[in-house]
């Protein structure tokens, strides 16, 4: 019997006689077509050769270098304590809490990751979490639709993640390409019949756009506003619900959970309290118990697909607990003021080698465009310059394909690794 | 640090303004002032009002808010439908290494080859283990699995210059997932019944099956834990009028080494990681939701998935694709969980299977007699259960959460009245079982009154979930 089945031979033959079968193949005596052969899979391992192939797996990445990629997902410092609260295992292994009166802690959670995106925002009603930030835009873009009750088409700005643009196209809404002026959206040619207008903050390139402009647009033709924004920049930047977005969008890695690869991640959404209804995935909510304990619930179920199946706004069923709570916990330890600081230690460093760079002879593609701590630097031959930083031992920055390469600095990143990676990419 | 009982519950009732939870390193450049290099109106005026807690704070809060919460770990947890099975812990050993952990998921693909092997090996296994070629690993969860499959089959159809295929077919015991999925991928979804032993009824499809049929949404087992006896004849009255079988695979714990669904007539389907191969629920997710499908559906997949040329791997774009329904790759850490628990059992993955459904069907026979099995036959790796006469299934679940039982899920399927779904899964003794059956059978006997004031023994007792939702309260 394999280690994570307890039962042994004798228990076996027990439980068939107490079901009134012979064997195990008897259980399956309803079953056709059957397979007869094995599975052909390798063989069995035990845990520590298994773990084995797992450290030689990881051994054939590059990892534990300075990293200048970002494009998305960041590099940052995640607190130990964020990893251990994550281990505990009544969070680990439990599952949706459909079960209110044995899944408090979870529920709180979620309450204090809705408030938390609440107050980054400055928008009302947080969900528990979406699949990631891609899946937030995209649901984001169909609830526009739902909300002015017209086809799901979507003026973009030029500097949205061109990933979150692919999953909106791959879901069948139409998209608007706005075009943009050294980097900064132009909102000024907003068509008169989509549904919504999505603003990224900062952009793709790293610039800080100007949500106010964007609402603006998007309320003149009687469409939504949506915001997506990285949550970090919420603690230095002015919140998306002051500057007039209906809804705010983005990636939640950035809030302590690790790059792996591109997943699991977590995608936030809030938006005005009128707009709840059409707000998909799981809401957690406040109640009291019978004894008129305060307590937590799913709540407003009424929208979701277990209830009202083909009617549901949105066929999302899971959220992401577990890298929420990483979120949460992140940033209960950070605070308002360790989140500016991340912030603006990212900054620094980035204006600190954007500044050398140009010292050093390259050019910024978009030099009079504000940015936190991402930019683009014209560097010809992208693929060799990031080959010789592989060499000098560091992970270059993301190759747009067009002769630029899109750096990211993280609080991580010291000054010798940025004086390094100028050195490096000056001789190359 | 302060006491619990001076504060309020929430993380932010226990701050006071100036604490940290955290120190950074100090900058080793010169500071920006950010009201130098951005306009002015871009800034925020105001902090957000977030904690300012300490770090012991911040773990005492969370490790004892862990503590009103029940998992796989400390408690047996028989919810239908999703397989709480044991999660070994070298799959957590795994997704924490650094070399995956850390690994960015645009780096050049000669930087994570490592990571790429793992993908295109799980690709193979699943494979292997649906009978299925073409696989992708993109869907973030179950749904967005179900999602890419009626996807695909769509683009089928649209790159046939088949325009009449409007309609996807969903049994009425199908997860709700399915018909919010039909409709999310722009189909009409037409509901059919289901025969004395919960499976499609063969009749009511073959009247529904028409030119306009794009698919059938089937889970097998299905959700009344019953094996579709009919899927080979199903499989043909679809594909005689050139439509797809799309599989459900939440229940394909009860499938592994015993059956296959390509060979059962299946096109496409899809596998929830987090159920099958364990990897941690995490109180909601995150999961995976891989896909599984035949050559012919192949070229349809989302972009990337990976392949492998001479010794290197390469991220493919496959010809026909949807496009892509994540930001990345798909959840890695998921991914990489399955590979290794998939290792660690090989071919033995059938014995997972064995166990599930002989503990499934133990559970029926010891509770078959005090509560009704509305389909009292061999059961798969879950059976469905109603109450005795008089008593509610929510009673019974609350009643369990005394005797320190997760309950199993409730009123679901919705064709069976006061439905308990019970899925024990392999991880459970015999002697967990016979407690658990005692359990049941003693609240088979426990008054009406005393069942409605359960539970008692929980961090709370029944809430007040109108309340919840007439008086939206949300955050702090």
């Amino acid at each position: 019997m394999a280690r994570f089945t307890p039962h042994t031979e004798a228990d076996v033959r027990e439980m068939l006689e107490a079901i009134g079968v012979e064997s195990i193949e008897d259980l399956f005596a309803d079953v056709s077509p059957k397979l007869d052969s094995e599975l052909n899979l390798p063989p069995t391992l035990s845990e520590y050769e298994a773990l084995r192939d797992v450290e030689e797996a990881a051994r054939e990445n590059d990892t534990g270098l300075p990293m200048f990629l970002g494009a998305g997902a960041y590099d940052r410092i995640i607190p130990s304590s964020v990893g251990a609260m994550l281990s505990r295992g009544e969070f680990l292994t439990a599952y949706t809490p459909y079960q209110p009166e044995v899944s408090q802690g979870g529920l709180q959670v979620i309450f204090e990751f809705q408030s938390m995106i609440s107050e980054l925002t400055a928008l009302e009603i947080s969900n528990a979490s979406v699949y990631d930030g891609a899946n937030a835009v995209v649901e984001a873009a169909l609830m526009t639709a739902r909300l002015t009750k017209r086809n799901p088409k979507v003026a973009v700005s030029a500097g949205l993640n061109p990933r979150y643009r692919e999953v909106i196209e791959t879901y069948g809404a139409e998209i608007v390409t706005l075009s943009h002026n050294n980097g900064t959206t132009n909102f000024s040619e907003v068509p008169d019949d989509v549904s919504g207008v999505f603003v990224q903050n900062p952009n793709y390139f790293g610039i800080v756009e100007d949500i106010e402009a964007a609402s603006e647009a998007a309320h003149d033709v009687d469409a939504l506003c949506v915001a997506v924004c990285d949550p970090i920049s919420l603690s230095v930047l002015e919140a998306p619900g002051n500057l007039g977005a209906d809804i705010a969008v983005g990636e939640a890695q950035p809030l302590g959970m690790p790059l792996s690869f591109g997943g699991p991640y977590a995608g936030y959404m809030a938006t005005k309290e009128e707009f709840v209804r059409q707000l998909p995935g799981r809401i957690t909510g406040e109640t009291v118990d019978r004894d008129g304990k305060l307590a937590y619930v799913l709540t407003l179920r009424g929208r979701e697909q277990d209830i009202r199946r083909a009617r549901a706004n949105s066929n999302i069923c899971t959220n992401q607990a577990l890298t929420a709570l990483a979120a949460t916990v992140y940033t209960a330890l950070m605070g308002p003021e360790g989140l500016r600081e991340v912030a603006e230690l990212s900054a620094s460093k980035a204006h600190y080698l954007a500044d050398k760079l140009t010292d050093a002879g390259m050019r910024l593609r978009y030099p009079d465009s504000p940015f936190l701590w991402e930019f683009v630097v014209e560097m010809g031959d992208v693929e060799r310059a990031n080959e010789a930083l592989l060499d000098a031992g560091i992970i270059g920055g993301y190759d747009l394909g067009d002769g630029a390469m899109l750096i990211a600095v993280t609080e991580k990143r010291t000054k010798e690794e940025l004086d390094a990676f100028v050195e490096v990419v000056a001789n190359a | 640090m302060l006491s619990e009982k001076s504060l309020g519950s929430l993380i932010r009732d226990k701050g006071r303004e100036g604490r940290r939870g955290f120190t950074l390193p100090k900058n080793d450049v010169e500071n920006v002032d950010l009201g130098k290099v951005l306009p002015k109106k871009a800034l925020r005026d105001e902090k957000p009002r977030l904690a300012e807690v300490d770090e012991p704070t911040v773990v005492r809060h969370y490790t004892n808010l862990s503590r009103k919460n029940w998992g796989i770990d400390t408690n047996f947890y028989p919810l239908g439908s999703c397989t709480m099975k044991h999660n070994p812990r070298a799959n957590e050993a795994a997704a924490a290494n650094p070399g995956f952990a850390s690994l960015h998921p645009l780096q050049p693909e000669k930087q994570s080859q490592g990571a790429l092997r793992v993908m295109h090996e799980l690709q193979g296994f699943l494979a292997e283990v649906s009978g299925l070629p073409a696989v992708s690993l993109q869907p973030l969860a179950g749904a967005q699995g179900e999602l890419t499959s009626i996807l695909m089959v769509k683009k089928f159809f649209e790159d046939a210059g088949d325009s009449g295929r409007t309609t996807v077919i969903v049994p009425s015991t199908a997860h709700g997932t399915n018909p919010a999925t039909a409709t999310m991928a722009g189909f009409k979804s037409k509901e059919i019944g289901v025969d004395e032993h919960g499976g499609v009824d063969v009749e009511e499809l073959r009247e529904a099956v028409d030119g306009t049929t794009a698919a059938l949404m089937i889970t097998n087992p299905n959700t009344c834990g019953v094996y579709e006896r009919n899927i080979s004849e199903i499989a043909e009255i679809l594909h005689g009028s050139g439509a797809f079988l799309y599989m459900d695979g939440a229940n394909m714990n009860a499938n592994m080494g015993r059956m296959r669904p390509a060979e059962a007539g299946v096109d496409i389907m899809h596998y929830n990681l987090h159920k099958t191969f364990s990897t941690p629920h995490g109180g909601g997710g995150p999961g995976c939701g891989a896909i599984a499908s035949t050559e012919n559906l192949a070229p349809f997949r989302p972009d990337p998935t990976v392949e492998k040329h001479g010794d290197e791997f390469h991220f493919v774009r496959p010809e026909k694709s949807i496009g892509r329904v994540a930001g990345f790759h798909g959840n890695f850490g998921p991914i990489l969980r399955a590979w290794n628990y998939i290792k660690m059992h090989g071919p033995e993955l059938r014995d997972v299977t064995d166990m599930a459904v002989l503990n499934a069907n133990y559970v029926r026979a010891k509770l078959g007699g005090t509560y009704r099995v509305p389909y009292n036959e061999l059961c798969k790796h879950e059976v469905v259960i109603q109450p005795p006469e008089g008593k509610r299934a929510l009673d019974i679940a609350k009643g369990l959460i005394d005797h320190g039982y997760h309950p199993p899920t409730i009123y679901f399927p919705l064709v069976v009245k006061e439905a308990m779904l019970i899925e024990p899964t392999e991880s459970e003794s015999k002697e967990t079982l016979d407690d658990f059956i005692g359990a049941m059978l003693e609240l088979a006997e426990t008054s009406e009154e005393d069942l409605e004031a359960s539970p008692t023994t929980a961090p709370t007792r029944r809430l007040d979930e109108t309340r919840a939702a007439r008086q939206l309260k949300p955050r702090w």
